[in-house]
């Protein structure tokens, strides 16, 4: 069985380890993405790996998993009776009949298959595969039943909110009777509700024995569910500690290699309104409503934060004010223009900055270099063309400047942009839009995906683009960002925004019960 | 074993990988050859010197390669807007129809004018008849795959139409085949008494332009930006369609030069087999060629030389000239595989 069925008390059966990498070291090219990593885990544990982007977490569970290499280094696991073996390197089966389990940030599941064909895929025999499946439902019914992963069998992967995705994703580990259980950024894609239900589920799978490794960057979280957390940074451990001996600024410190000062948000006078939304009604492409009665305004010198669990009406929103969607009914004003016709050109011409939540596939274009993407929507400035010829040598030099000036860390202006990690490239993102001077600025989910000091990056340019005089409105499923840097926030709920409230009034607390009922 | 992308492949290795790719795809295709029963070795000296053996050997293969490097251009033009034109074929024809109807004397047109009338009718019919089925697109969302694929045929049984038709040359003793161009559309040959005339020199000058275009202009900017991300070009306000079209008017235009070319320049009447397909041979060389208009040259004198070459190893050695599409086919292949090689290493596990 996946889960021990019982077990006493997690500290008793924590005396040996369940798995020890030692001196596992991965070269990429120049990089060394994993230096000398040696680690522990104890059976019933949930170790946190905490790194930024980039710091070699993901690389260290694809080394153990089997999809990487590692130049040097050993993996034992312990079998059933609790000696450590070696594991076969670079073998995921190795690894899956060891009992190592791994739920991927971005999912392995069919679509079109059925929850419990997802699950049952792969270890089917090949004959009588119709009693195998009668036999597959009721084990999973147990480990469901067991663990509170519930979700409908039968429904068909696309018809599952993510959250119950990721449960599959976890059933699919415990159905092949993993002891050892890796979830690499699992929050990433949950809202703070799901988060928590996650969380939950987990600690009561690391109490039946299950040992866990959760990969994150998220302060927050490592310290809410870890017991043990384990530091990379630069693809070495830095430092190991109990969580209960951990403060959330060390953390961040040993993280990020220096201090991270705390985001301050000063006190502004906002001015005149540069976006004012009045009765507005959208509607997505297909004809499913969108917004309904959207009433907003932001002003200068200010920034107003979206708060709402995905799909509420942040898309619509958000493809509004991009110039992707037209309103169907009400009023739209930036800057004192009539926007409700605008074409993406038109936001481009009138300097407005729009971040947009999925930066690769809205925000650049991987394939090309950071020069091109610099110019993609002012293509028709002067700066960038003469007569319908590129001005080559000024737009790099022009890259180069916003690459220094935004922190932008690449090999040059002529390196693609499908090369940069995702800090830099929202970086790149930041560096275009805000050095427009814009009046105006569309933020839609700006640090989805970062790491601490990336964060904390954004959140300094978009205060200080605030301080310059712009209207901002922050779109964000993080509640702690819009507490942070929003000056008022509004919930988007089925479409319909509730009223801007100052900060000040709001709490965690508040806002998540705004998001799930009716504001 | 794995493959790993390889951060920056080495320049040696990027150059050496297609000469590599050719010999890999005349090893293999030995294989069929001695089941032809040619002997092998003799087989390669005879396309070797076919194609490259003798000034006349020479001009052959610059001659045939001239409309494939216009095909070539135009397929790797649209391909790289992610257009995929499958219809140069019929874009060549409908050029050469034009050309002909021009330079046959039927608009009246004569001296000077007529020879550059000639090539820029024979673009503008391209043009034109790409210009369907990218509109199609744009609008209707109709698969240009399917669409131009489908015109070709349409093209091909039109122009049957016309050469048993209107357009028959009344001399021509009941053949389906139009009157010859006037002396004065004909493209003039660049060396006396060989098949080499000034379409060459247009074609490289077109991949010049071409290459200009596609790395030089905002026009050609917009086209790569759409074609490789065509939600990222739409947001930062690219007008996509607009984009397409106009990729479409250049893409049609180059293979409509190629039949204008061919009729003006090297039959001088226009018959229903003036292509042996150099439409679709154009997809290889621009995939050979990597869509780079500058690589269309070199590619292009490739399958050239390679089709000129082993015509003429079928004929002195009494084998199937199919061998030379199966060279060619044989080399695209390998070519892809060398790409993989440059752009990944292989890991020992």
């Amino acid at each position: 069985m996946g889960v021990p069925v019982e077990r006493s008390a997690p500290e008793e059966s924590m005396s040996g380890p369940v798995l020890r990498l030692a001196g596992i070291t991965r070269r990429f090219g120049d990089v060394l993405a994993n230096d000398g990593i040696s680690l522990e885990l104890a059976v019933g544990e949930i170790l946190a790996l905490l790194g930024e982007n980039g710091a070699g977490k993901t690389t260290l569970m694809n080394v153990l998993f089997g999809h990487y290499l590692a130049d040097s280094g050993t993996i034992e696991v312990a079998g059933s009776d609790g000696a450590l073996r070696p594991l076969r390197p670079g073998a995921p089966r190795a690894a899956l009949d060891a009992g190592i389990g791994m739920v991927h940030q971005h999912f392995a599941l069919a679509d079109n298959l059925s929850a419990l064909d997802n699950v049952v895929l792969g270890t089917e025999p090949l004959l009588r595969p119709l009693r195998h499946r009668v036999a597959a439902r009721e084990r999973i019914k147990a480990l469901m039943a067991r663990s509170g992963l519930t979700v409908d069998l039968d429904a068909p992967i696309r018809a599952l909110s993510v959250g119950e995705r990721q449960r599959v994703e976890i059933l699919k580990a415990l159905y092949r009777d993993a002891r050892i259980l890796i979830l690499d950024e699992p929050t990433a894609v949950l809202t703070p509700q799901e988060t928590d239900e996650l969380f939950v589920i987990l600690q009561g799978l690391a109490a039946r024995g299950l040992a866990i490794v959760f990969i994150s960057h998220k302060l927050g979280e490592v310290l809410a569910l870890s017991r043990r957390i384990v530091v990379l940074r630069a693809g070495k451990v830095v430092a190991g500690l109990l969580t209960g001996e951990a403060g959330r600024e060390q953390l961040a410190e040993l993280m990020v290699g220096r201090p991270v000062p705390p985001t301050v948000r000063e006190p502004l006078d906002p001015g005149r309104p540069v976006l004012e939304l009045e009765d507005v009604d959208v509607d997505h492409a297909d004809g499913r409503p969108s917004l309904r009665e959207v009433t907003l305004a932001v002003r200068e010198r200010e920034i107003v934060g979206i708060a709402g669990v995905a799909g509420n009406g942040q898309a619509g929103l958000a493809d509004l004010l991009s110039g992707l969607l037209r309103v169907s009914r009400g009023t739209v004003r930036l800057c004192g223009e009539d926007a409700r016709t605008w074409q993406p050109a038109t936001f481009a011409a009138r300097r407005i900055a729009r971040i947009p939540e999925d930066r690769e596939r809205h925000g650049v274009i991987a394939e090309m270099s950071i020069w091109e993407n610099l110019a993609l929507a002012d293509r028709q400035r002067p700066e960038v063309q003469r007569l319908g010829w590129l001005r080559r040598g000024a737009m790099r030099a022009r890259a180069g400047h916003i690459m220094a000036t935004y922190d932008v860390r690449a090999q040059g202006p002529d390196a693609k942009v499908g090369l940069l990690s995702g800090g830099n490239m929202q970086k790149l993102i930041l560096g275009r839009e805000l050095e427009r001077d814009p009046p105006f600025i569309l933020a839609d989910q700006p640090t989805r995906g970062l790491d601490v000091g990336a964060v904390a990056d954004v959140h300094r340019r978009l205060l200080a683009a605030r301080a310059q005089g712009a209207g901002i409105l922050l779109i964000s499923e993080d509640l702690d960002e819009l507490l942070a840097i929003a000056d008022r926030i509004a919930v988007l709920h089925r479409g319909r925004l509730s009223a801007a409230l100052p900060t000040e009034q709001l709490s965690v607390r508040a806002l998540g019960l705004m998001m799930a009922h009716a504001a | 074993m794995r493959l790993e992308p390889r951060a920056h492949p080495p320049l040696a290795l990027t150059l050496a990988a297609p000469v590599a790719a050719a010999a890999l795809a005349l090893l293999i295709c030995a294989l069929p050859l001695a089941w032809a029963g040619a002997p092998v070795l003799a087989a390669y000296g005879r396309i070797l010197q076919g194609a490259l053996g003798s000034v006349f050997a020479l001009t052959e293969t610059l001659a045939r390669a001239t409309p494939l490097i216009l095909t070539g251009l135009a397929a790797a033009v649209a391909f790289r807007a992610k257009l995929w034109n499958i219809g140069a074929e019929g874009q060549l024809y409908a050029g050469a129809l034009a050309a002909v109807a021009v330079g046959s004397g039927a608009l009246g047109l004569s001296g000077l004018l007529l020879m550059p009338a000639v090539v820029l009718v024979g673009a503008l019919a391209g043009a034109l008849l790409l210009l369907v089925p990218a509109l199609l697109k744009v609008r209707l969302g109709v698969d240009e795959v399917v669409t131009t694929l489908l015109l070709n045929f349409v093209v091909l049984l039109f122009v049957q139409m016309m050469l048993e038709g209107p357009l028959q040359d009344p001399m021509g003793m009941g053949w389906p085949q139009s009157p010859p161009v006037l002396p004065e559309a004909e493209l003039p040959e660049l060396l006396p008494r060989t098949r080499l005339h000034l379409g060459l020199v247009i074609a490289l000058v077109l991949a010049g332009l071409a290459w200009l275009y596609t790395t030089r202009t905002v026009f050609g900017f917009e086209a790569r930006a759409v074609g490789a991300n065509v939600e990222a070009a739409r947001y930062a306000g690219m007008p996509v369609a607009r984009v397409l079209l106009r990729t479409a008017l250049i893409s049609g235009a180059l293979a409509g030069i190629a039949g204008a070319s061919e009729v003006a320049g090297l039959k001088g009447y226009l018959t229903q087999d003036l292509s042996p397909g150099f439409g679709y041979a154009g997809i290889v060389v621009a995939m050979l060629a990597q869509l780079n208009p500058l690589g269309c040259i070199a590619s292009a004198l490739f399958v050239a030389g390679v089709f000129v070459g082993a015509d003429s190893m079928s004929r002195a050695l009494g084998v199937s000239s199919y061998l030379a599409n199966l060279i060619v086919a044989t080399a695209l292949l390998t070519m892809l595989l060398a790409t993989l090689v440059t752009r990944y290493r292989l890991r020992r596990s």
